[in-house]
């Protein structure tokens, strides 16, 4: 062990006492924490996590938030691969403006866009549906797929593809047998970080549901606010949601580094 | 070099069309908006500018502005020499590089309002660990919901500990795409710690700290969820940042004119200085490419 490995672990000891806090509490009876301060559960009881499997109302808002997550994050990737590819190989009439447009749309802040967006996916009757809010999450996850992409997309020489034209190899081919898995890092870090966006956005996926959509993220608003305030059910409830992160980062923790610096070191 | 192709207009295509249904439709719609009034019942008149005049004479508006930009103010200053400085002291190769990695990105996959309700816990007075142990063990006298100071400090530490590691991640990419020779050269030269950090570390961070400095300006900016549940923009004002002050005037008092003009002139600002950071990276980007 170094001095200098101190700085680290302070920093992850801070990154780690909210979420102990919210675990610890998640485990506690509603009456030790409102008894007063305890930093460990005295009387250990999972009953908030049995209210929250037995409870449709609380196991569909997981299955919803994974739903549309999923389906945001295969829209995302499959429709920026192209795209990524085009702004990497060629030039062509407004390539600059068009990726610098796409970009705007990451710097729109959700708040102006969502009641507009209410009365958009009304009108087109996709209001309620994991659709809805899958296409909504397109507009700022699209353009940083595109993003990501592209920047991995640069880091392949050009002559892969001269060379697979050369043996004949048609677009379509090319593409899918040689050149996806060239980037395969590329595509892992890109689908993570649509996911990650889609996850921890709340204001529109809960602007665009009601009741047969409703991400878990407005289930715990809704509680929050309605029966009281039960903190043990609370904190049950967020630490639930941050295992699904917990997982995916796993997947991809050796390119994490280069994913955040969007392939562009 | 790139050739030139107008049929990769083919390949964007689906984007855009998925991106301008998201974007433009909406736009307009606040546009619309920005320039009528409404009496409920689909009832809409021309309004002309009045919102935006109405808008950049109220104080309310600057009050809320005044404050978002101490916000990101505050966060860069802290976060990027932070980030910086946790990235130099992290290991290069090992074992302990995924695992720290891993448990740093932690609090970038939990829910906005998660982080929110979390922190929220954390800091309640007599209950949270936060709030128990100012309060009681250090003898602070400390409640968010009643000193503005306090929330200020709370949601500063919040976003610190929220996206921090977003900066050490990139610094951290930056970093170890430096050559081991590099290094080695340098201590022939017998070059100090700081001429090191100045002249090698720094400059190959230069372009991943653009892109960070980018992301935190744009997020921190947009910043809704998070501050909201924590404070819900209290006590008083003193924690209404923009965006939580536009979702008030527009869902709370139902006034679609004012918060469609305020959306406009927000959207304006955030592009303004995202377009500068922007074209600085992209300079940035040729120069380097010069360098090759």
């Amino acid at each position: 062990m170094q001095k200098r490995s101190i700085v680290p672990i302070v920093y992850i000891v801070f990154l780690m006492l909210p979420i102990y806090w919210l675990v610890a509490m998640s485990f506690k009876t509603t009456n030790e924490i409102l008894a007063g301060f305890s930093l460990f559960p005295q009387t250990f009881t999972i009953e908030a996590y049995v209210t929250i499997f037995t409870d449709p109302s609380w196991y569909w808002g997981y299955i919803n938030s994974i739903i549309y997550v999923s389906l945001n994050t295969i829209i995302s990737v499959c429709v920026a691969l192209p795209a990524a590819y085009a702004f990497s190989r060629y030039r062509f009439l407004g390539d600059k403006q068009l990726f610098f447009w796409l970009l705007t749309n990451r710097m729109a802040p959700a708040a102006v866009f969502a009641l507009p967006f209410f009365q958009l996916y009304s009108a087109v009757g996709l209001f309620d549906t994991h659709l809805a809010v899958a296409l909504a999450h397109c507009l700022f996850n699209i353009p940083l797929a595109v993003w990501i992409l592209e920047g991995f997309m640069g880091g392949v020489p050009k002559e892969l593809d001269e060379t697979a034209y050369v043996d004949g190899y048609s677009f379509p081919h090319f593409f899918v047998k040689i050149f996806l898995p060239t980037i395969k890092a590329g595509v892992g870090v890109t689908a993570f970080f649509c996911f990650m966006f889609s996850w921890v956005e709340l204001l529109l996926a809960k602007t665009l549901t009601a009741v047969a959509a409703k991400p878990i993220a407005a289930t715990m608003t809704k509680t929050a606010s309605s029966a009281g305030y039960e903190l043990g059910l609370l904190a049950a409830a967020g630490t639930l949601t941050i295992i699904p992160g917990a997982i995916v980062i796993y997947f991809v923790r050796n390119y994490i580094a280069k994913g955040f610096a969007m392939g562009r070191v | 070099m790139k050739t030139e192709n107008q049929k990769a207009w083919f390949f964007v295509l689906p984007v855009l069309l998925l991106v301008a249904f998201n974007a433009i439709i909406p736009m307009m719609t606040v546009v619309n908006y920005s320039v009528q009034e409404t009496f409920g019942d689909n009832l809409f008149f021309w309004e002309g500018l009045t919102w935006f005049e109405q808008l950049l004479n109220s104080e309310r508006f600057y009050n809320a502005l005044g404050r978002q930009f101490l916000f990101t103010f505050l966060i860069l200053i802290i976060e990027v020499p932070l980030g910086i400085a946790i990235a130099l002291s992290m290991p290069r190769k090992g074992f302990w590089v995924p695992v720290c990695l891993v448990l740093m990105s932690l609090p970038m996959l939990i829910p906005w309002n998660v982080v929110g309700a979390m922190w929220n816990i954390f800091a309640l007075p007599d209950i949270g660990l936060l709030g128990y142990t100012l309060n009681h063990v250090l003898g602070i006298n400390y409640d968010m919901t009643q000193d503005p100071v306090a929330a200020w400090v709370t949601i500063i530490t919040m976003d610190v500990w929220h996206w921090t590691s977003l900066v050490v991640l990139l610094s951290y990419a930056g970093l170890v795409s430096i050559p081991e020779a590099y290094y080695q050269a340098a201590k022939i030269d017998g070059a100090s710690n700081w001429s090191v950090f100045r002249f090698i570390q720094l400059p190959k961070m230069k372009n991943v700290l653009t892109i960070a400095i980018l992301l935190r300006f744009m997020d921190s900016f947009n910043i809704y969820t998070e501050p909201f549940v924590l404070t819900g923009g209290g006590p008083g004002n003193s924690t209404t940042l923009l965006s939580i002050d536009l979702v008030k005037i527009a869902l709370g008092q139902f006034d679609l004119g004012p918060a469609a003009a305020m959306s406009l002139i927000y959207f304006a600002i955030t592009l303004l200085v995202s377009w500068l950071f922007y074209t600085l990276m992209n300079r940035e980007d040729l120069n380097t490419e010069g360098d090759r």
